[in-house]
């Protein structure tokens, strides 16, 4: 399907929508899209306007806009607009996909700034080619792409490094890489072994380290130990913190909010309620005094409480390190909790990402989690240097999706949920599956691949999956 | 043949007491299988009724021979109730929640409603488990108190009844042990009804039938009794089980009969129990498993069906098969990819099915004539066996006292031969693990003199082979379908491009890059007589024209000799493996590249640049994906074909070999690299003396040592760089080593410095090795010594020799390559495993939709586009880039 078929029928669903369901914000937002949309026109040059009249897909449009726009008055004049179009209105004709029309555009601009333009002979016999070579690639009919997929994912497995713990670019955060990642993404792990973010920043924070240490202050888990000096005075029974007023400013945090937060995420977080405070704004003390005041332990455990309990900052997120890439600030965590990073300040929601799948799933939905799911395994493959095939990744990242849910590859997801008794008996506990279809008399289709090998006849697939007979005519 | 039937679908269900009677053909009472003549007793475990295992005789029951008679059932009747243990679980579930007295669920209606399904969605029914019904509640039906049912591993059940005392008000609690009868009885008493709320469909599944009355006893052909060498029979562990069964139904119906005590009752139920629960399955927890004289567990019935080597893991998914053939392979660069050399040993003992008919009948005589013994290559095939139609089977024998001429006077048409393999025959060639499909690929054979398969060195990439004494598995497919599909989608020229990435998996390798470097790069002259010993083996039939003709003797240039393989329509433009990325790039200078390393190819005309590792190697492989695109399959065999050929002679023409004195460098080098590692060394305790001072500048996040040990490491690993950087500007392409590591065809310049320069540090898990004795690697230096040699930095190279203490710490970071590949292989297994199981049945069908068999749809279109990888221009749908290169014959 092109891109513009596609935005088309995005629009036509659009407009389809009644309008009594308009909430005045949903009104807001549309009419706000509009005036871009407007201000976007009034900015065009006249070129753009003329190609933006031939109704290009947008990635099309850009790249043509782009390339009129860099030209001179002078090479403007000379150039034959109307037979650029034609050509690609020729393209569009053809129902290439978008990135192939896209880079064979790109080859005439480049040939046409070169001085040597395509002549329409050669056009005619590219775009005679290329679409040869399109119906040549197209997937045919029972493929059984499925087990290509998993040879293909599986195969370069052998290959990879069981190295678990990996510099991924950030000298400073450990991430787990190579067989054990992938493993850990087709287990659909709840918690992946080594949680990590990469946190994006708004326009206003990105620019400079101290704008983004800011935005890390408000993520990284702080103990209140960092805060200043606690003592656990043993003659009279209590542990003592003084605030260090410098730090928080520093850190830019208001003394009276550690003072407020610190007991109360104790009781909270931490569980522990054996003690009362005692808060001195003014100095900024906090004096902590256990229940049971004869016993040493309680005291201690009270101690340890106080030292480490996270006053600023989200509490899954161990470390924030800043780096400077592509000319913008970005936060590298270890630990990961995107929903409480969404709600931070400053933070970029559209770009920040975490490698923790089953979290995705839960806040952005299971559409982010295929996507993001994808994106890990490409990425673990890649890292170790082995390229598969986007497509067999996408197949079993859609497996692993289809049902809402992000599912194992394994006893525990797909494979157990088969509906083919014979299929999950044979893949693991066997004995189990068996007594299980007696009493709930389950029935065999044998429509699967083990199945039929299991009963000794052709599996649907591929050539096994033709239905023809012929039909003999008798000598006449 | 595939025959016309095919089984619709397989029901599974419990058989009830009236089935495993109705379908018993003997009652077994007898414990004994053979009388001391050898002698089955009738109504005993070997009834001749149940089956025949010995060749010979015919069933009692249908009359078949052994092989024919699939065996019958028989059944013990226990004299009492015994329950199944793979039902334990249903069993505790069911006396649960149901009513002890009157059977029903005990939910009322209102409750049960909310577990029913919608009108228009059967399958939004969730069944009721075990925590849906409370504790020791009230019978909604009946009123009767309920009690708690205490489940004891494996088998025993117990009612914990508790009553509370009028006159104390304190509840007292006393156990009452449930007898396998009871829980039947329970069990019977819940409705139909009421079963199919909780998933159970009585029709096929009463819960009662989880305890057993009968006891089916399985055919002889289940486990048939094998004859010792000494002449003793040793029985099967089923029969074994079955015998103890035997014996103690027994016993308890003789005690029972006599009225014997309670106790005594009591206990050998609980042993009946016991040897039926081994008997289904011989490792329930908590029940010590039922062992052979030896020690030995016995296999009982799960133990069969269960793990890899199991029924259907081991004997329905995977089989072993006929003609097949298996032994050591070794190369041969004169065969075809597409071919594979078969020992003539095993093409004489391999066959292929070839039906007489009346156009082929003088030759198929002539093939019985000659017999089972083909003498040498040159001979034709001969045939193993001929079949008539009636069934007979006609064994060829050889020599004077043979069969072989009266056979072939005899044969007609209709009759079938099992001629031997010869040329061209077409068999698939496998090596494990075949972890993808291009592991399985099929070969035209070549039969030739020798004990190995042999085949093209360029085919081994797909199998992932090499020579060092691997072994392959060859397979002749015995009917004209699985020849077709052999020859159309299994065939090496098919399987060039990888489904992986959709760039070639097959090409040139090691030498044949090394060879095609030399050929191609720079510019030079052959004669006449070069030129035809380079080109020999290829499919040239034509000399091109000479490149230049000086006093009249004609000479043809290196980039001619591989424009001769090349088609006339290839044009590319691209930039080779020994592109030294220099900047700016000078490729389009009047000097052209300095490495020559920009590749023009015109017309199928060679220009300029190197052919190399990025032009013809496997996994690469530009210009083959190039001919396949252009020209198809075959094309592009015949070309790695002429290339594998035009490579080897190349080398050969010039020579390639390595030696000990290829890694000499000048004294100077020697000093360069002794006074860079020096200065590595001095930098490193400066760094260690800085870090005990306490002044490092801790990296942040990190700790003082954390930050001391990436230092080192990066330092060290810079000062191993730059000895290697000595060393390479000492060798030029002269050296073998730099040709193979800048072509791209073996190792790499790191290599190559580590055997020159300095061998770098030693690593466990990315880290200075640390452990070893208290405090320090090894008892050679001194307590916390952090030093660069303390802690397995190898300053010698592989070519000066490693001191004991380096040639330790280089044994330590070899270590962990072997036992990481040791670990990858299991793991990466099961996930290959996992991932196969979990998509198997995925396809698309013929509206694009990717589905599984079942019918459920996966994707709209197939990979977001309808693109097959396998055909795709390395993911691209369409290589447009290509193309319009072709078109316009220069660079895009």
């Amino acid at each position: 399907m092109t891109e513009k078929s596609l935005e088309e029928k995005v629009n036509a669903a659009l407009e389809e929508t009644p309008v009594v369901e308009e909430t005045p914000e949903v009104a807001e937002k549309k009419s706000r899209a509009k005036k871009a949309k407007k201000e976007e026109e009034i900015e065009l040059s006249p070129i753009a306007r003329e190609i933006l009249s031939w109704n290009l897909p947008k990635t099309l449009f850009e790249l043509t806009k782009k390339w009129a726009e860099g030209k001179t008055e002078e090479e403007l004049e000379e150039l034959d607009l109307d037979h650029l179009h034609k050509r690609i209105q020729r393209l569009i004709d053809e129902n290439m996909p978008v990135s192939t029309t896209t880079e064979l555009v790109k080859i005439l601009t480049s040939k046409h700034d070169a001085g040597k333009d395509v002549t329409d002979e050669q056009f005619e016999e590219i775009v005679a080619r290329i679409n040869r070579e399109f119906q040549m690639t197209r997937v045919q009919p029972c493929e059984a792409v499925g087990i290509n997929a998993a040879h293909s994912i599986g195969e370069p497995g052998t290959q990879m490094t069981m190295r678990t713990f990996h510099f991924a670019g950030v000298a400073e955060i450990n991430v787990t890489l190579g067989l054990p990642r992938l493993i850990e993404i087709m287990d659909a792990r709840k918690e992946p072994s080594t949680p990590t973010m990469t946190i994006f920043l708004d326009e206003e924070f990105r620019e400079s380290r101290d704008k983004a240490r800011e935005v890390s202050w408000k993520i990284e888990a702080a103990p209140l130990h960092e805060f200043g000096d606690i003592e656990t005075d043993i003659a009279e029974m209590c542990v003592l913190v003084q605030v260090n007023k410098d730090v928080c400013k520093k850190r830019k945090i208001a003394v009276s909010e550690v003072l407020a937060k610190a007991p109360q995420k104790i009781r909270d977080k931490r569980h522990y309620r054996e003690f009362e405070v005692e808060t001195d704004e003014v100095e900024g003390i906090l004096k902590f005094i256990p229940k049971n005041e004869d016993s040493y332990q309680n005291l201690f455990q009270l101690a340890e409480h106080v030292r480490q309990v996270i006053v600023q900052g989200i509490d899954d997120i161990r470390r924030v390190v800043v780096r400077k890439e592509n000319d913008e600030y970005i936060l590298h965590t270890e630990g990961s909790n995107l929903k409480d990073v969404f709600e931070i300040e400053g933070v970029d929601c559209k770009r920040t990402k975490t490698n923790n799948i089953a979290e995705i799933a839960s806040t952005l939905g299971i559409e982010a989690a295929r996507a993001a799911t994808i994106d890990e395994a490409y990425a673990t493959l890649k890292e170790q240097g082995i390229s598969v095939d986007r497509r067999h990744i996408m197949l079993v990242a859609d497996i692993m999706c289809m049902d809402g849910e992000v599912k194992q590859i394994g006893r525990h997801g797909i494979a157990g949920e088969k509906e083919s008794v014979l299929s999950r008996a044979s893949f693991e506990v066997t004995v189990n599956h068996l007594l299980d279809a007696a009493i709930a008399h389950e029935f065999d289709e044998l429509s699967g691949v083990t199945e039929n090998v299991i009963v000794g006849q052709p599996i649907q697939l591929g050539t096994g999956d033709v239905k023809l007979m012929v039909r003999r005519v008798p000598p006449q | 043949m595939t025959s016309p039937k095919r089984i619709g679908k397989i029901e599974f269900g419990l058989l009830s007491p009236k089935q495993i009677r109705d379908m018993s053909v003997c009652k077994v009472i007898w414990p004994d299988t053979y009388d001391d003549d050898g002698f089955p007793y009738p109504k005993g475990l070997m009834d001749p009724s149940l089956g025949v295992i010995d060749p010979g005789l015919r069933c009692k029951t249908c009359g078949q021979k052994q092989g024919d008679c699939p065996g019958h059932f028989g059944h013990i009747d226990l004299a009492k109730p015994v329950i199944h243990v793979g039902y334990t679980r249903l069993i505790r579930k069911l006396l649960r929640i149901t009513c002890r007295d009157c059977g029903r669920l005990l939910l009322d209606k209102e409750e049960i409603e909310k577990f029913s399904a919608l009108e228009d969605d059967p399958y939004s029914a969730e069944t009721i488990g075990e925590k849906d019904v409370k504790k020791e509640r009230v019978c909604p039906y009946c009123g009767e108190q309920q009690y708690k049912i205490n489940f004891e591993k494996p088998t025993s059940f117990v009612e914990v009844i508790s009553v509370v005392d009028e006159n104390t008000g304190k509840t007292i609690k006393t156990e009452q042990k449930l007898t396998s009868a009871d829980i039947r009885e329970r069990l019977e008493r819940i409705p139909d009804d009421d079963l199919r709320l909780l998933g159970i469909d009585p029709d096929v599944a009463r819960p009662e039938w989880a305890v057993l009355t009968v006891l089916p006893v399985p055919p002889v052909t289940v486990r048939p009794s094998i004859i010792l060498e000494n002449g003793q029979r040793s029985e099967d562990d089923l029969t074994h089980k079955l015998v103890d069964i035997i014996r103690i139904n027994q016993r308890f119906r003789e005690n029972q009969d006599a009225g014997a005590p309670q106790l005594i009752i009591e206990d050998l139920w609980e042993l009946l129990q016991y040897h039926v629960t081994t008997y289904l399955d011989n490792e329930v927890a908590g029940c010590p498993p039922a062992r052979h004289r030896s020690g030995r567990p016995l296999k009982t019935l799960s133990q069969r069906l269960k793990g890899k080597d199991g029924r259907f893991r081991g004997s329905l998914s995977g089989k072993r098969v006929n003609f097949s053939a298996r032994t050591v392979i070794s190369p041969d660069p004169n065969l075809s990819v597409g071919e594979v050399g078969v020992p003539l040993a095993i093409a004489n003992e391999m066959s292929v099915p070839v039906r007489v008919t009346k156009q082929n009948i003088e030759d198929i005589r002539a093939m019985i004539r000659i017999g089972p013994h083909r003498p040498t290559l040159r001979d034709p095939c001969g045939a193993n066996y001929v079949n008539r139609p009636d069934g007979r089977r006609i064994r060829l024998i050889a020599g004077p006292e043979g069969n072989c001429d009266t056979v072939a006077e005899m044969i007609e048409p209709g009759w079938k031969i099992d001629r031997q393999l010869r040329d061209g025959d077409i068999v698939l060639f496998n090596r494990q693990p075949s972890l993808h499909r291009m592991s399985i690929m099929s070969h035209r054979i070549k039969v030739m003199n020798g004990r190995t398969f042999r085949l093209n060195p360029a085919v081994c990439p797909p199998y992932n082979a090499d020579f060092d004494g691997d072994e392959m598995n060859l397979h002749v497919p015995q009917t004209e379908e699985a020849r077709a599909e052999a020859e159309l989608l299994v065939a090496v020229q098919e399987n060039i491009l990888s489904p992986r990435f959709g760039a070639p998996i097959i090409g040139g390798l090691h030498d044949h890059i090394s060879g095609i470097f030399i050929l191609t790069n720079q510019t030079k002259w052959y004669t006449k007589s070069e030129f035809l010993y380079l080109l020999k083996y290829t499919k040239m039939d034509k000399m091109p024209e000479p490149g230049k003709i000086v006093d009249g003797v004609p000479y043809w240039s290196n980039k001619q000799a591989f424009s001769v393989i090349l088609p006339k329509d290839v044009s590319m433009f691209y930039k080779a493996t020994c592109c030294q990325n220099c900047n700016p790039c000078t490729k389009d200078s009047a000097a052209g590249c300095p490495n020559d390393a920009f590749v023009r190819i015109v017309d199928g005309e060679l220009l300029s640049g190197t052919i190399d590792k990025k032009s013809v190697g496997a996994m690469d492989g530009t210009i083959l994906n190039r001919i396949i695109r252009l020209h198809g399959t075959r094309r592009a065999r015949d070309y790695i074909d002429d290339l594998t050929k035009l490579s080897i002679r190349a080398i050969m023409l010039n020579g390639f070999s390595y030696g000990i004195n290829d890694t000499d460098l000048g004294k100077n080098e020697h000093k360069q690299i002794r006074d860079v590692l020096d200065q590595a060394e001095s930098d490193a305790a400066q760094k260690i003396a800085i870090f005990e001072q306490g002044h490092l500048e801790p990296m942040p996040g990190r700790t003082p040592e954390e930050t001391l040990e990436l230092q080192l490491m990066s330092q060290l690993g810079k000062a191993r760089d730059r000895t290697g950087d000595i060393a390479s500007r000492h060798l030029g392409f002269e050296n073998s080593s730099v040709v193979m590591a800048v072509s791209g065809a073996r190792g790499s310049m790191l290599n190559m410095a580590q055997m020159a320069g300095c061998i770098g540090q030693q690593a466990v898990r990315g880290e200075r090795l640390s452990r070893g004795y208290e405090d320090r690697t090894l008892p050679h230096f001194r307590r916390g010594d952090k030093g660069a040699g303390a802690h397995g930095f190898v300053r010698n190279s592989y070519k000066s020799g490693l001191t004991p203490t380096e040639f330790f710490f280089h044994a330590i970071g070899g270590r962990e390559g072997l036992v990481d590949t040791a670990v990858r292989t299991s793991q990466s297994g099961y996930l290959q495993r996992r991932m196969i199981n979990a998509l198997q049945d995925l396809k698309v069908a013929y509206d694009g939709t990717v589905r599984s068999t079942g019918g459920k749809i996966i994707q709209f279109v197939y990979g977001e586009d309808g693109t097959d990888p396998a055909k795709s221009a390395s993911g691209l749908p369409v290589d447009v880039k290509g193309i319009a290169e072709s078109v316009l014959k220069e660079e895009i």
